[in-house]
Formats: C-alpha cells, structure tokens, sequence
C-alpha cells in the first residue's frame, strides 16, 4: 500500500471548523476592545513550574520555547492597563497522548480590573459563541472533592491524602508513601473527581492553597486558605485554566524560589527564575484577572474529536 | 532484565509488577495542565489471568519481565503433567493443571501451541485460535439439514464439548475458534 503518511492528519472538514473557530474568537475579542498580542514564543527564559517542561532550544545561552504567552502578556500589562490576549501556539515537552501534543494552539487574555469570577462569566460567553455549549455551572473544589473522594482537600492531613491517591491508583502504597500534597490532590482530581463532573461546561473553583500556581491566595470566612484560581472543563475534559493574578512580587519570587527547590527534591532540570517577569511585578502589574484556553481541545469538542490529531493540521511526527 | 519508564509502556511489553510478570494493554496519558503527568495503565497479570488498572506517575519505571512465547509441540499428558516439546531444540517441559488451563480442552498429541516461559518455566499455553478436531460423541445427525440453524452439543476427541448443526455425525471433523469456543465449519478432507 502507498505511504500516507505524508497527508495532513485531520479531515478537510475539521481543518475548515478550524479556520472558522479562529475567526470566531478573534471576532469575539474585537467586539470586545481587547487588543490582539503576538508575543516571543522563544524565550530567553523558561518556566520554574514543577510539573511543566520547556522545549528547550540548544545554543550558548539556552533559548526556550514558551510554555505559555503569559509572562510577556503580564510585562505587557505592567507597561499598559488594557485589555489583551494571545492566540497562537505553546510548547510543552514529553506531553504527548490522546489530549496532548507537545506543541499546540493556546489562547490566552487578561482583563485589568477583573476577578475570576467576571472572568468566568466571559468565559462562558466565548463557549457559547464558539458554539461549544449553552448554559454552564461552577462548583466548588472542595465541597466537588468532598463529595467524590469522601475527604476535605483544604484539610485531610497528608497521610490520608496518600492512602486515598495509593488506593486511587490501584496501588499498594509503596510508591505514594513520600508524596507531596499537590501530586495526590492531581492523581485524585483526574481519576475521581474530573470523571464524575457533570456534562456540558463546568468552572471548578477555589483551588486548594497548595494549588495556587499564580492566583492570589484569600482566607474564606470559615479559615480555609484558598486560591483565587478556576478550571473549565467541557465534557469532563480540561478545557482551560485562569487566576485572579498574583501581582504581588515578593510572594511571587517566593513562589518560585519553592518550584525551584520542589523542582531539585524531584530530580527535574533546574530552571531559572523570569527575572524580567519579576522586574515587571516590581514596577507593578494591576490588578487583573487571566485565563488560557486551549484551541484544540475546544475544537475537538465541537467536532466530537476522539484524538487530538483529528483537529490538527499535522499532528506531531 | 532492562527497567521501562512509563513513556517506554507499549501494548505487549512484558513487566514485573507486584512479583508477577504481566503483559501491558493499554497506556494513557494524563495530565492537568498544572498538574503532575500520570500515566493510566491497563495490564495483564500472565499468572493469574486478570487484567490489572493502574495509575504510575508519569517517568515512574517497571523491570522488565523475563517472558517469551514459544512456539512448541504438544507430546503427551502422563495424568498430572502435560508435556511439550520445542521441535527444534527437543528440549522438554512440564506444566501443571494450573498452567495449562482452559488450553487443555483443546490440545491432541502431537499438535503445536505455544507456550510462555517465564523465566524459562511454563506460565502459560495457548492452543492455536482455529482448531480441526473429530467429532467422539453426539446425537445421530438429521441428514439434509443444513438450514434450519439448529444446534447440537458434541464431544470432541480432545474433550471439549461444542455446539455443532445437526446434521454433523461421530467421525466428522470441525473446525472450532479456541478464543471463543465456538463451531466455525466443517473441515474438508
């Protein structure tokens, strides 16, 4: 038989869905007074997250492809208090499967003077429009955790934590004995909790403080430290992810000063800090709230896309 | 043997797991955008039988399982042990009740299978998925009917017991598939 593996990996059908769901958000945007953005996608500088890895582009210094347009959008918005976003592509390495590919299309806004919360509400305007799904729900991470895992994820102590993602897992314990708080809280997000999240488009909020990433922190009326931090998920899978942005400098190079020693207790590449990000907090980003979508799998949902490769032009090779 | 991380994981490698070599099945990928990247597992436990479900981390690693399907000669069964032989070798092994299972029903001397060696012992024995057996035992055959779809059960010589059309007399040979116990035709000769 010829080879075929030359052919784009998508239908003809689905790369024109594609085309039309780029306008559409664009479209969305300009509607709305937010200025389009092409920003670097090699960095001088990459990522200190614990569980993200950069593509890291060989030469004298390292230049690295970005993971997300998120720290040039935030010196963007330290410089400039207006409304942006980004639609193009990140890099992740080693992330490949059937919702993953290592490069994909990434769509990214800020929203000076915004919370999460009024943020989600847009979010749920650019799905319907998009035609991704009418009518959404938010539910709590905690009280959603609670339910399906039978503990509190603010407050179980760590022990507990462990034996419930060892039992999660299909494990005897041994290899969930030393685990930190945020990789069980992940395993029994993604294998308890995300399963059973109702159809259609669900925001998930109030992350555990452990889970902050780059939100802002707040300590609810009943004392339970929480992160200003949502998920959307559409049809059980993980569509996007968005922050009342930490704008705070100092808490934030702390932040990355416990990636950067998480990072070496787990053996992974050492990653330096975005000293200029940091120069940006300092000089002073405002108050604003930030989301990422990811295209494809939005696409993959409109179209009822198994594999990612069904809405993708050439799918990795 | 070589450790395989969760990345190396593909349908049909062989891994120790919990003491038990088994085979893998299937391997997902997870991860939250933030989160830590796991992989979702599904494996075969070639002891037991039983297909496992597991979640590794992802980069987490397995030893590899010394496990090898051989291609062998069905000999004999001396009433405890059933014996095979690896024609070009002539080398011979011994499997237990326990190993060779259900396979048994279909195994007649002289017949080739395959058998997994762990370690270099039988683990396993899989019969050929189309058999050709003689019908030993069953009701007269109702001559012409080839039509109605009715079925009858037949003894076969190696003491399995299948379905077969009526009109299939003792001596016929058939021609069954092992992975599901079912007649396939009547085999010509």
């Amino acid at each position: 038989m010829a080879d075929t593996s030359w052919q784009p990996s998508a239908a003809l059908a689905a790369l024109e869905r594609r085309a039309v769901l780029l306008a559409q958000l664009r479209a969305f945007f300009a509607a709305r007074g937010v200025l389009e953005l092409e920003v670097p996608l090699l960095g001088s500088a990459g990522v200190t997250d614990v569980h993200i890895e950069n593509l890291v582009v060989a030469g004298a210094p390292e230049w690295y492809l970005q993971s997300s347009p998120e720290y040039f959008l935030k010196r963007f918005l330290a410089r400039h208090t207006r409304a942006v976003y980004c639609l193009g592509k990140a890099f992740r390495a080693g992330e490949r499967g059937r919702l993953h590919q290592p490069e994909f299309t990434l769509l990214e806004w800020y929203r000076p003077g915004w919370d999460e919360d009024a943020l989600i509400a847009e979010v749920a305007e650019l799905l319907v429009e998009s035609g991704a799904g009418a009518g959404h729900c938010t539910l709590d991470y905690g009280t959603r955790f609670a339910a399906a895992v039978g503990i509190d994820p603010h407050a179980a102590p760590d022990a507990e934590l462990r034996a419930r993602a060892a039992a999660a897992a299909g494990d005897s314990g041994a290899r969930w004995r030393d685990q930190p708080r945020g990789i069980c809280l992940d395993l029994l997000f993604s294998s308890v909790v995300q399963p059973r999240l109702p159809p259609g488009v669900v925001f998930v909020t109030r992350y555990p403080a452990c889970q902050a990433a780059l939100a802002r922190l707040e300590r609810t009326p009943a004392g339970v430290v929480v992160a200003r931090r949502f998920e959307v998920f559409v049809d059980g899978v993980e569509l996007g992810n968005g922050y009342w942005e930490l704008t705070d400098a100092e808490e934030q190079r702390r932040r990355f000063a416990e990636d950067v020693a998480q990072r070496a207790a787990l053996g992974r590449p050492r990653r330096v800090p975005d000293q200029r990000l940091l120069a940006a907090l300092d000089a002073g980003l405002p108050p604003c709230a930030g989301v990422a979508l990811g295209v494809d799998r939005l696409l993959m949902g409109l179209l009822g896309a198994v594999h990612i490769r069904e809405v993708l032009a050439f799918a990795e090779e | 043997m070589a450790s395989y991380s969760t990345s190396e994981f593909r349908s049909g490698l062989k891994v120790m797991l919990d003491g038990d070599p088994c085979s893998i099945l299937e391997n997902e990928f997870v991860k939250p955008g933030k989160g830590q990247a796991f992989n979702r597992v599904r494996l075969r436990n070639l002891r037991s039988g039983r297909v496992w479900e597991r979640t590794f981390k992802s980069g987490d690693t397995l030893e590899g399982a010394d496990v090898v399907d051989v291609e062998m000669q069905y000999l004999y069964n001396d009433g405890e042990y059933w014996h095979f032989m690896q024609p070009e070798s002539f080398e011979q092994y011994q499997a237990d009740a326990a190993i060779v299972g259900d396979a048994a029903q279909w195994l007649r001397e002289q017949d080739h299978c395959v058998v997994t060696l762990y370690n270099g012992h039988p683990l396993a024995v899989t019969p050929p998925n189309h058999v050709e057996l003689e019908i030993v035992e069953t009701d007269p055959g109702i001559r012409g009917d080839t039509a109605t779809g009715g079925t009858k059960p037949a003894r076969l010589v190696t003491g399995a017991v299948v379905k077969v059309p009526l009109f299939l007399n003792v001596g016929d040979v058939v021609r069954v598939d092992t992975r599901t116990g079912e007649y396939l035709n009547r085999a010509r000769d």
